[in-house]
């Protein structure tokens, strides 16, 4: 390269390429992600988050929880279980042909194979798919995380370090609100040995004055404030708390399948 | 013209001397942020010793002050000392005196104030949010007009340069002068000013991070080592046609890494850049030829000077870049994907290639342009030592801890508190390595601030002198003239 002008070309053309790459096409691509339909069903996703949880989107921000926390399960892939459902006209071949067959830990393929065989047989059967990998089998979430998932999130905060564990599904590991805003007020009261740092100035100790605050904190015991005081969480930490619980990526998507567990009765 | 050979250059003190006052504006503000960016970051890693540590004090919760510190580094010294760096460097091969002058200096009293409002901004809460581009708008543009100001006067020296060949330093630092003011706009425009839908934030989060720490760091690093390198171990580079090939490879391929295996997003992304850094071996590999055989069998010694800074930084870059590329393939990221091996590359780029490689070339040029020597010139040896044991254990604990922490972590069996355990033991040793790094630091802030002092007194005395000379010269005649009228 004998002058300047060539240099600055072909800078240019490398982070111009580049920039067409992972700018452009990026925003092309998810910039204009509408709403996706959940799997066996009408229903749409993502439904975008109720207000206070927005709000507590900025306050997630403001105090950096990304830092620490993600909200990326990762998956390996998925295996197929087949189920009978109903053991139809002839029980005794089925039972005999599904105790014979391989029905959990199944691919795609074998799994249809299978359930060929159990209908050939007479029965009916369910092929459930089911995602794999360490974090679902933390209890991190059902599928991996997708686009979707942050649709409608302003910043989308990611996270890139487990120093925390992944927040994507906390909602459904820890759905009540009470045990939230302690465990953000005294994280070591509900996990012993945390590495959180307590957030305290989200909440304020009081002199109880007549009766006790509706919002007032449930302690476990041992941890309680001094006699005479409470603990109530400050806008802020109600608002956390609540985009917190809004944290639930628990619906099968195109790119995501797998088969939802039965709704609790 | 002979081709240019720094090393067989004669010091010119005019060229030198006409960056004084630029210079001295980007390395004070600079040493200043590097100590304080060092600073937060010790508070950021006491909360691993003791969690409720700052559980009352908003401003220095681990989640802001962390931020804080890495922007503190980056934006607070990295790139201003690069400037400095690059505006001599282009002085001295172009044998040119520095063009508009008085610019770079308002651009970096404009860059420094825009980190103060940046890290203020993030200590109270008002971050973007976005990893390494948490500067809210008012910081930002700050930063970005104290840039193109500097930018302006290292492009009108280069176009006035005397020497009219170009070496390969040159490529270097020009495509990091466009380098930065493009992927800055691009990345404040779609992500602060008006942003853009759902995932494509963090896509384009990590393109600009990706191309600031791992390709601008190291186009300004290696292109101001191909400098140094030569001219403080006496042999000319070896040699440019490898230089031009490691140039090519790294900016076509280093820009397209950076996002992270298994991220939500459309498979082709990660995969493009699990490629990408594959490649990007290539130009490492280039790179630390080319510095072992300049090195090769001079016989410089370096005695913890610059060039025992440039050879230890230009190792470091070669050990962060395996990092990186090891942690962009699919194998090993299941492992150390969101464990502290992430953060252990970035402090490794950071604080043991960038800012030591800067910090050597500016002990070599600081007492050139002021025209007088260091004034505490052991404190360079104690820091090289300083900076290398601290650089070592520091990242050295950090990267160990994070392969800890992912074993653990990729074994469901093992409760997710073990891999914090795992890696709160492996923090704590390397906290101690922070220390003797931030002790580093202090030596050279020490250093530029002793130097700006002396300078300022030296200037503050010759004022006094060009004041009192008129005076003292007219009221010596006065009371002559006022005795011969009384006479």
């Amino acid at each position: 390269m004998k002058n300047g002008f060539q240099v600055i070309l072909a800078a240019l053309a490398a982070l111009g390429l580049s920039w067409c790459g992972f700018v452009l096409a990026p925003v092309l691509q998810l910039g204009a992600q509408k709403q996706a339909m959940v799997l066996n069903s009408s229903a749409l996703y993502p439904l975008g988050r109720p207000g206070e949880a927005n709000q507590g989107l900025q306050v997630y921000r403001a105090n950096g929880c990304a830092a620490c926390h993600t909200e990326q399960v990762q998956q390996d892939g998925v295996v197929c279980d087949v189920v009978l459902t109903s053991p139809g006209s002839n029980p005794v071949a089925v039972s005999n042909l599904v105790s014979a067959l391989k029905l959990s830990d199944l691919t795609k393929d074998d799994a249809d194979a299978a359930a060929d065989q159990i209908s050939a047989a007479g029965g009916k059967s369910e092929t459930h798919v089911i995602a794999t990998g360490v974090d679902i089998a933390r209890g991190w979430g059902f599928r991996r995380s997708v686009a979707a998932d942050f649709l409608y999130d302003d910043p989308v905060q990611p996270g890139s370090l487990r120093a925390g564990p992944d927040l994507s599904n906390i909602a459904i590991r820890d759905p009540d609100l009470n045990w939230q805003l302690v465990h953000l007020y005294a994280p070591q009261s509900l996990v012993k040995g945390s590495a959180m740092p307590p957030f305290r100035y989200l909440f304020e100790v009081r002199k109880i004055g007549g009766a006790m605050s509706p919002d007032a904190l449930q302690f476990s015991k041992g941890f309680e404030p001094p006699a005479g005081y409470e603990v109530v969480p400050k806008p802020q930490a109600k608002e956390l708390a609540a985009y917190l619980l809004s944290l639930r990526a628990d619906v099968p998507l195109y790119e995501a399948p797998f088969t939802p567990p039965l709704a609790k009765p | 013209m002979t081709t240019p050979d720094p090393g067989a250059k004669a010091p010119d003190t005019a060229l030198d001397a006409s960056c004084r006052v630029p210079l001295l504006a980007l390395f004070g503000g600079a040493a200043f942020w590097l100590v304080a960016g060092l600073l937060l970051s010790l508070a950021a890693i006491m909360t691993f010793h003791q969690p409720d540590l700052f559980a009352d004090c908003p401003l220095l919760t681990y989640g802001r002050v962390q931020p804080a510190a890495n922007d503190a580094l980056l934006y607070g010294f990295c790139v201003p000392a690069a400037l400095g760096v690059v505006l001599w460097i282009l002085v001295r091969l172009g044998q040119t005196e520095l063009v508009l002058p008085l610019v770079p200096i308002a651009g970096a009293n404009l860059w420094h104030l825009g980190v103060l409002v940046g890290v203020v901004a993030i200590l109270i809460g008002d971050s973007t949010g976005f990893a390494w581009l948490e500067f809210p708008r008012g910081g930002s543009v700050l930063l970005f007009a104290g840039y193109l100001l500097i930018a302006m006067s290292a492009v009108a020296t280069f176009g006035a340069r005397k020497e009219r060949e170009l070496y390969p330093s040159h490529w270097f630092l020009l495509a990091a002068l466009l380098w930065f003011p493009w992927i800055y706009s691009t990345a404040n425009l779609l992500l602060v000013a008006w942003p853009v839908r759902g995932m494509a934030q963090a896509v384009i989060d990590w393109w600009f991070s990706n191309n600031l720490l791992f390709v601008w760091l190291a186009l300004v690093g290696i292109g101001a080592a191909f400098y140094l390198l030569p001219k403080l171990s006496g042999r000319p580079l070896q040699s440019h046609y490898l230089a031009q090939f490691a140039f090519w490879m790294f900016i076509v391929f280093g820009s397209w890494c950076g996002i992270p295996q298994g991220a939500p997003v459309p498979a082709w992304l990660p995969t493009a850049s699990s490629v990408a850094a594959v490649l990007t071996l290539v130009p490492l590999l280039v790179v630390a030829i080319i510095a072992r055989n300049t090195v090769y069998g001079s016989t410089a010694v370096c005695r913890g000077g610059p060039l025992c800074y440039v050879k230890f930084g230009t190792a470091a870059f070669l050990v962060s870049g395996f990092m990186f590329i090891t942690s962009a393939c699919p194998h090993f990221s299941r492992i150390i994907g969101f464990t502290w091996f992430g953060p252990a590359q970035v402090q490794l780029q950071i604080l043991g290639f960038f800012t030591i490689v800067m910090c050597g070339a500016i002990y070599e040029l600081l007492p050139r342009i002021m025209g007088f020597a260091l004034p505490f010139p052991k404190f360079v040896r104690a820091q090289h030592w300083l900076f290398m044991l601290g650089v070592l254990l520091w990242a050295g604990a950090l990267a160990v801890g994070g392969v800890e922490q992912g074993i653990k972590l990729s074994d469901p069996s093992s409760a997710f508190a073990d891999s914090t355990a795992a890696a709160l033991m492996a923090l704590r040793v390397g906290t101690t390595g922070l220390v003797l790094i931030l002790l580093g630091a202090l030596l050279f802030a020490l250093n530029v601030f002793a130097v700006t002092f002396k300078w300022k007194m030296a200037l503050l005395k010759a004022g006094i002198a060009a004041i009192k000379e008129p005076l003292e010269a007219e009221s010596a005649p006065a009371r002559s003239d006022t005795g011969e009228v009384k006479a």
